[in-house]
């Protein structure tokens, strides 16, 4: 079976978030996509992306490149990696938020990280030659 | 992301239409801390014509929620669309929110 790749280089800053999305819901929805895994992949890029800018690009942003492939087209599995040449930043280090706080004791924020863990099958993150890698994986 | 706001007496409803994302959220707690103010004793999130809820859009509800309950008052987030709910089931807002 014939593999997909496209890829995306994105200056890291925020006003480029709508690009980075446009690419992503084209490149699923021209993938087979159902709406639904589309929604949760678009929303964990959006999650990492914002990391990217705000963490691993905290003073002076750099690129961030997005990359979605599926492998084999009958799996409906799409893998895809962000990466950045910021400083050294492992998202998923953190610990997970504890959602059965009520509204009062509940920290606001810290959610971003545990939506991706949620809606995807996977993720990782690797640092490589002065690069952040994060793959996460996605079947529907 | 379009804001629309009205308040009637102690009632003010917030309309959200588009996607709450990154870029919205600042914009629409902005608003919030414009008219969530004392007084307010009834907040009405009519999420309708919400397509789309990132993490920062959560910290703006969960934000308006303690906001609410700081001022003894009470906040109901109506006509949830399904993307959006999944994602309030995913994080647990569904047990801190009244949704309607």
């Amino acid at each position: 079976m014939e593999a997909v790749s496209r890829e995306i280089t994105v200056k890291a800053v925020m006003e480029n978030l709508d690009r980075v999305i446009a690419f992503a819901e084209e490149t699923l929805t021209g993938l087979g996509c159902p709406p639904k895994a589309r929604m949760q992949i678009t929303l964990s890029l959006e999650e990492l992306y914002a990391n990217v800018v705000n963490y691993a690009y905290a003073s002076s942003p750099g690129d961030c490149g997005i990359r979605i492939e599926l492998a084999r087209k009958d799996e409906h599995r799409v893998a895809i990696t962000l990466q950045d040449w910021g400083k050294a930043f492992d998202p998923l280090a953190k610990e997970d938020p504890d959602i059965f706080l009520s509204a009062n004791d509940r920290p606001i924020g810290g959610l971003g990280i545990f939506i991706v863990k949620k809606s995807m099958d996977s993720v990782s993150y690797r640092r490589e030659d002065g690069k952040n890698i994060i793959t996460m994986t996605k079947s529907w | 992301m379009e804001i629309s706001t009205n308040r009637q007496g102690q009632e003010l409803t917030v309309k959200l239409t588009g996607r709450l994302d990154t870029n919205a959220a600042p914009l629409v707690q902005e608003k919030m801390d414009q008219v969530l103010t004392e007084g307010v004793e009834f907040l009405i999130l009519d999420m309708t014509d919400c397509t789309y809820v990132a993490s920062s859009g959560l910290r703006v509800i969960l934000s308006a929620q303690k906001k609410m309950n700081a001022l003894a008052g009470a906040m109901v987030v109506k006509n949830v669309t399904e993307d959006v709910m999944e994602v309030f089931e995913m994080t647990g807002f569904v047990d801190i929110l009244t949704i309607e």
